[in-house]
């Protein structure tokens, strides 16, 4: 079995696993962190999305081998201790989940959004944020609490 | 789905003997289309060669000659953005931007990109007939639910489009595709790149097995005063078009010199008529003007059942982009219609 050398929110992994077990399934269920989701297993939903190496990606659509090495950063690795990120602070404050189910992927993909720095109005947050489907219809208030954070933005209309 | 070995490919030529001497091997470079098939039982690779380690072709450069060479394995997000693309081809941008999401951009390949498979339904369901999938077995979208299948181009075996908005773009622009494989290399022009379906769509382009795409070139001429690209979809964002349209335009005053249209959505490969081009040289550039070239484009379409909307949609949409490029600055996330 192929040794697959992992750093995940900092701390170094080295799993063996089977080429075709996704980064997802090998966070989920060798890794036990179980806060990325599994919503639809086929790149269409942004549930299992992570951030690689600086980006955002989807854990669903690629193998743990082909991610040798790599740095990821899950939902589980985003606050400091106590202190939660401050997109975590925004989703609560504008109330930007129900059932909660596509907030990890969310947040993790708000961060990616933020790093990458191409989305400047709140009509660019909500195109490059579409890679996150909201069951719940929470969409408005996810992209509120992500312009508060890029810019302190108050509520615009749609 | 099955069980696979997995390989890294240490340099091209370490790939093409990997793939080539094994005709259940594939490569992988993005995985967002490769790992969907093989998870859907469509692929069902014994091996799998990554093609990321390989040393060259992640980059994008500025030739003597004018040209920009784009490396395969550079993902669909650092070609939209890279500096150069934004300024000298910005309708390759805008129609890379229209497509998938933020995260499978991340991800995806410009090699990749230009061998995704199609997205008609029936390709997926392995209970039903399908020529692509089963080559021989029929074709349940002739006869049946065929609303994002193609007006133009298709065959009594098959009738699904080719899905990528990237290629639209590289297809206006003249791109052409280069090779590496058992025989050498190859420089492909982009409209040999892929096939129409014929009595053969279970192939959707003309790359052979074992043979890797090592990067795409872009001609000088990069359309970046004027351009426009349209799409036209079910929803505004994160869907595969209906019907989309990539244009790129060079004025002199109102007098349209140079055109390029290319079409998406509509057939099983990008969809490209001169006639329509040479049309428009000389005239003004004008909705009446694009009403010419839209009938061109489209001559010969036929509309099944479910579709035919999309020719109607089609010349609509070619004159709606043709105005939408005289207006560059005012194009909308997700290529939305404008102006
Ligand atoms: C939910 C979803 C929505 C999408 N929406 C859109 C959309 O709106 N518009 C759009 O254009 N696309 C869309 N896509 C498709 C996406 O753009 C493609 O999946 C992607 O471009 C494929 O690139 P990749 O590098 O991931 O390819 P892979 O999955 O790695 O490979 C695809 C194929 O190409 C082969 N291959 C890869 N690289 C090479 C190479 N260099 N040489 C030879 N063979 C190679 C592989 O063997 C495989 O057969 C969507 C995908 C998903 C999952
Ligand atoms: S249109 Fe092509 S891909 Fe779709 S069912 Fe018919 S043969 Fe298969
Ligand atoms: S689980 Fe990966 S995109 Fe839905
Ligand atoms: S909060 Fe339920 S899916 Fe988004």
């Amino acid at each position: 079995m192929p040794i697959v050398k992992l750093n995940i929110n900092q701390q170094t992994y080295e799993l063996d696993v089977l080429p075709w077990v996704s980064l997802l399934d090998a966070i989920r269920e060798r890794l036990l962190l179980t806060g990325t989701k599994k919503g639809c297993d086929h790149g269409q939903c942004g549930a299992c999305t992570v951030i690689c190496d600086d980006k955002r990606i989807l854990s669903c659509m690629t193998l743990a081998v082909m991610k040798n090495g790599a740095a990821i950063t899950t939902i589980e690795g985003i606050a400091e201790g106590d202190e939660l990120h401050p997109l975590q602070k925004a989703f609560i404050e504008h109330d930007a989940f129900q059932c909660g189910y596509c907030t990890p992927g969310q947040i993790c993909s708000a961060i990616g959004l933020l790093t990458e720095g191409k989305a400047k109005t709140r009509e660019e947050v909500k195109e490059l944020m579409s890679g996150n489907l909201c069951r719940c219809g929470a969409n408005a208030n996810i992209i509120d609490a992500i312009m508060e954070v890029k810019e302190g933005g108050s509520r615009e209309q749609f | 789905m099955n069980n696979f070995d997995y390989q890294q490919a240490a340099s091209i030529a370490d790939g093409i003997q990997l793939v080539s001497t094994n005709n259940k091997a594939a490569f992988v470079a993005g995985g967002t289309n490769l790992i969907d098939l093989w998870k859907y039982r469509l692929m069902e690779p014994e091996l799998l060669v990554d093609l990321n380690q390989v040393k060259e072709h992640h980059s994008i450069e500025e030739k003597e000659d004018g040209s920009v060479r784009l490396g395969a394995f550079v993902s669909n997000a650092d070609t939209a953005y890279h500096p150069i693309i934004e300024k000298r081809y910005p309708l390759l941008s805008k129609a890379i931007l229209a497509g998938a999401s933020a995260q499978i951009r991340n991800m995806a390949s410009n090699g990749g990109n230009l061998l995704q498979r199609t997205r008609c339904y029936y390709f997926y369901d392995p209970n039903v007939p399908c020529n692509k999938r089963t080559p021989g077995s029929g074709c349940s979208a002739i006869d049946g639910y065929n609303r994002i299948h193609a007006i133009l181009g298709a065959s009594d075996n098959c009738i699904a489009v080719f899905p990528s908005d990237m290629c639209v773009a590289l297809a206006a622009l003249d791109a052409v595709v280069n090779t590496s494989g058992t025989d050498g290399e190859r420089s492909i022009p982009f409209s040999e790149f892929h096939r129409l379906p014929g009595d053969m769509p279970e192939q959707d382009n003309n790359l052979r097995h074992g043979e890797i795409i090592t990067s795409i070139d872009l001609p000088e001429k990069g359309f970046s005063g004027n351009y426009s690209y349209l799409k036209l979809r079910d929803r505004h964002s994160y869907a595969f078009a209906l019907v989309s349209v990539a244009t790129g335009l060079e004025l002199s005053g109102d007098i349209i010199t140079d055109a390029r249209i290319a079409l998406g959505g509509l057939a099983h490969k990008p969809w490209r008529i001169n006639e329509a081009e040479l049309f428009l040289k000389g005239k003004q550039a004008n909705a009446e003007s694009f009403a010419g070239a839209a009938e061109i484009l489209l001559q010969g379409a036929k509309g099944f059942k479910y579709n035919s909307f999309k020719i109607e949609l089609a010349k609509r949409a070619i004159i709606r982009n043709g105005l939408m490029a005289l207006h560059p600055e005012q194009q909308l996330p997700g290529a939305r219609p404008s102006a």
